[in-house]
C-alpha cells in the first residue's frame, strides 16, 4: 500500500507538515481557520534535534498490533484501502494503543477531548497532506518497497 | 471443518477471526454463558458510571456473527466437555461435536474465604451483569449520596470500582492487604502518587490490612478490619483478583495447572484442544517461566493466534507479559514487564527513574543485560509504546541508554541504520 516516508536527509524540520496536518483535518480546510478556531491534535509527530529532524505517522502496519490490542473495537484496519483508522466515537481514551504502538505514532488529543490522535493518510481527501505540502520532498507519499528491492 | 469456540469476549472473538483468515467457509459456533452481543470487558466501570453505555460497548460491529457466519449460542451454559468423543454438552442438553475447539472460557473472580461474603450486598465486578446489578442499586433515587461502599482489593478491578461508585457520589473506601495500591504493577513511589491523587478524589484507604468480616443480618452494614477498625458499609465488593475458570476441564484429562497449559502455538495437551485468554496458562517472554497474565491484548492475540492455527496454519504467538494502560480520574499510567525486581536479584537489573512531584510524573525503566524488561509511566504516557516495541524486541539499548529519559526520546535516538530499517517499512 501507499504510505508516508520520511528522508531525514532532506528534513529542513520547519513543521509545515504539522501545519497541514491540521488544515486536511479540518471542517474549513483553512490554514488560519483551522489553527484558530478549530481544535485539531496534528496526527504527524516531528521528532527534532541537534542535527537531526524528520516526521513520523502511523506506518498502517499489515497486522497492526494496536488494532490488536484496542479494548473497544474502536481502531480497525480497513481491509480495502490498508488505512488503520478509529472511531472516535467508540474510542474512550484508555491509551492501550499508545502502549502497544512500537512507533509511538498514536497521540492523545491535545484538546482534552479522551481520544486518540493518529495520521489517517487523509482518507477524506484522499492525499496526505503532510507529504503535499513538504517543501523539501522530505517526506513522499508512495508504494511501500518490497523486501530485497 | 466444525470449529467450536466457548467464551465471547476477547479470547473468543481472536479465535473467530483466527479462523477466518484462513478458513472463510468452515463452520463456527460460538457458545457463552453470558446474553450478550460481544463486548469490552475492561468498560463495565465505565459503563457503572454512566460513562458509556451498552452499544458503545459493543467490541465488534452489529453484523459481527452474520458477516463471520458464524452460529451463537448466547447465554447458554456448557455443561461438560467429552474430549474423547470430540463433543460438549449443552445445559439445554443440545450437543455439539467439533473437529477443532477453543477454550476462552476467561476468568472467576476470586473470593477468599472471608466470613459474610455470601451475603446479600456483597458483590465480585468482572462482567457486564455484575455492574447492572450495582447500577440498579446505586442508581436508587436520593440514596447514592448517602451510601458507603467497601471495597477489598486495590488492584486494577478495585480500584476502577471505587473509581466509578466515587464518581457517583458513594463513599468508597478501599481494603488492600499490600502496603501500596496496585502492587502488581507499580513500585512504592508510582502507588503512593496514584494513592494521593485518589484520596484528593475522596477514596480512603485501609493498607495492609484485611476484611475479616462483613457484619449484618441478610446485608452486611459494617465490614470489620483485622485492624480492629469498623467501616459502614451499604454494599462490599470482594476485588482481590481473578483465577482461571477451570470448571469445564476439571474432570477431563486436561493438563492443567493454575491456568490450562499451553504452548506458544495454543495447543493444549489434547490434540485439537486450544486454549486461549484469561483461562489460559503460557510462557511469560520476560520472565522465562509459566503463568497466567490475564490482560486484553494477550487475550485477543492468542485467540487470533488459536484460530489460525485451528484453520491449519503455523503461527506462534511469543510475546505474552504484563503490560497495562489505565487511568483514574484523569491521571493516566503505563506500565509493562518486571517493575519490582526481586530484592535478591536487584543487581542484575539497572533504574533508571524520574519524577516531577508538581505534575504527578514519574518514570521508571529496568533494564536487564542492556535490555528494558519493565518500565512504569505515570502520566506523561506519550509514546510508551516505543518502550513496549523494545521489551517486545528485546533490542540491545547499551548504546542509547543515556537518552531513555530525555524528553525526546525517541527514533532519533537510535542509530541511523536502525531508524531506517524501522521506519521504511
Amino acid at each position: 500500500m501507499k504510505k508516508v516516508f520520511a528522508r531525514e536527509e532532506y528534513c529542513l524540520g520547519c513543521k509545515l507538515c504539522e501545519v497541514y496536518c491540521v488544515t486536511s483535518h479540518s471542517r474549513s480546510k483553512d490554514v488560519v481557520k483551522a489553527h484558530k478556531s478549530e481544535e485539531i491534535t496534528p496526527a504527524v509527530i516531528i521528532e527534532s534535534g541537534e542535527n537531526l529532524s524528520f516526521a513520523l505517522q502511523c506506518r498502517h502496519c499489515d497486522d497492526a498490533p494496536c488494532v490488536r490490542a484496542c479494548i473497544t473495537g474502536a481502531m480497525q484496519k480497513d481491509p480495502e484501502t490498508g488505512i488503520v483508522k478509529y472511531d472516535e466515537n467508540k474510542c474512550v481514551g484508555c491509551w492501550t494503543c499508545i502502549m502497544t504502538c512500537p512507533y509511538g505514532a498514536v497521540k492523545r488529543d491535545e484538546y482534552n477531548r479522551n481520544i486518540i490522535s493518529k495520521c489517517d493518510l487523509c482518507s477524506e481527501t484522499g492525499e496526505p497532506a503532510c507529504a503535499a505540502n513538504c517543501p523539501n520532498n522530505a517526506l513522499v507519499y508512495k508504494e511501500q518497497e518490497e523486501e530485497g528491492e | 471443518m466444525d470449529y467450536l469456540i466457548i467464551g465471547n469476549s476477547a479470547a473468543g472473538i481472536g479465535g473467530v477471526e483466527g479462523i477466518r483468515k484462513n478458513d472463510p467457509e468452515g463452520k463456527i459456533t460460538v457458545v457463552s454463558d453470558e446474553p450478550y452481543h460481544c463486548y469490552s470487558r475492561p468498560l463495565i466501570s465505565y459503563f457503572l458510571s454512566g460513562k458509556v453505555d451498552y452499544e458503545k460497548m459493543k467490541y465488534r460491529a452489529d453484523d459481527f456473527y452474520q458477516k463471520n457466519n458464524i452460529e451463537t449460542r448466547l447465554g447458554t451454559r456448557v455443561r461438560t466437555l467429552k474430549p474423547s468423543g470430540k463433543k460438549v454438552v449443552l445445559e439445554t442438553g443440545e450437543v455439539i461435536k467439533y473437529d477443532k475447539l477453543l477454550l476462552a472460557t476467561g476468568g472467576l473472580p476470586f473470593v477468599p474465604p472471608v466470613k459474610g461474603s455470601d451475603k446479600e450486598n456483597i458483590y465480585t465486578f468482572i462482567k457486564l451483569d455484575d455492574a447492572y446489578r450495582l447500577k440498579d442499586i446505586v442508581e436508587t433515587p436520593g440514596k447514592s449520596g448517602s451510601q458507603s461502599a467497601v471495597i477489598l482489593g486495590a488492584g486494577l478491578i478495585g480500584l476502577k470500582v471505587a473509581e466509578a461508585l466515587a464518581k457517583l457520589g458513594l463513599k468508597v473506601t478501599v481494603v488492600e492487604l499490600a502496603d501500596r495500591v496496585l502492587s502488581t504493577i507499580l513500585d512504592q513511589e508510582a502507588a503512593a502518587i496514584i494513592q494521593k491523587h485518589l484520596e484528593d478524589k475522596g477514596i480512603r484507604f485501609n493498607l495492609a490490612d484485611t476484611i475479616e468480616e462483613f457484619a449484618g443480618n441478610k446485608k452486611a452494614n459494617t465490614a470489620r478490619l483485622k485492624s480492629g477498625f469498623t467501616l459502614d458499609c451499604d454494599l462490599g465488593i470482594v476485588a482481590v483478583g481473578v483465577r482461571p475458570n477451570l470448571e469445564l476441564v476439571k474432570d477431563t484429562p486436561l493438563e492443567v495447572n493454575r491456568g490450562i497449559l499451553i504452548n506458544n502455538q495454543m495447543e493444549t495437551s489434547i490434540e485439537d484442544i486450544y486454549a486461549s485468554g484469561d483461562v489460559c496458562e503460557g510462557q511469560d517472554m520476560l520472565r522465562g517461566t509459566s503463568g497466567v497474565i490475564p490482560i486484553w491484548p494477550n487475550a485477543y492475540n492468542q485467540g487470533l493466534t488459536a484460530g489460525q492455527n485451528m484453520a491449519g496454519a503455523d503461527q506462534s504467538y511469543d510475546e505474552c507479559f504484563a503490560r497495562n494502560s489505565i487511568g483514574f480520574f484523569g491521571l493516566p499510567m503505563i506500565t509493562a514487564g518486571i517493575i519490582n525486581p526481586l530484592e535478591e536479584e536487584i543487581d542484575q537489573y539497572e533504574i533508571y527513574r524520574q519524577d516531577s512531584p508538581g505534575d504527578n510524573s514519574y518514570k521508571k525503566i529496568i533494564i536487564k543485560d542492556d535490555r528494558i524488561v519493565g518500565f512504569i509511566c505515570i502520566n506523561n504516557v506519550d509514546r510508551a509504546g516505543i518502550l513496549t516495541g523494545l521489551i517486545k524486541e528485546q533490542k540491545n539499548i547499551a548504546d542509547i541508554k543515556d537518552k531513555i529519559l530525555n524528553a525526546d526520546f525517541g527514533y532519533l535516538s537510535f542509530s541511523e541504520e536502525w531508524r531506517r530499517e524501522k521506519l521504511t517499512k
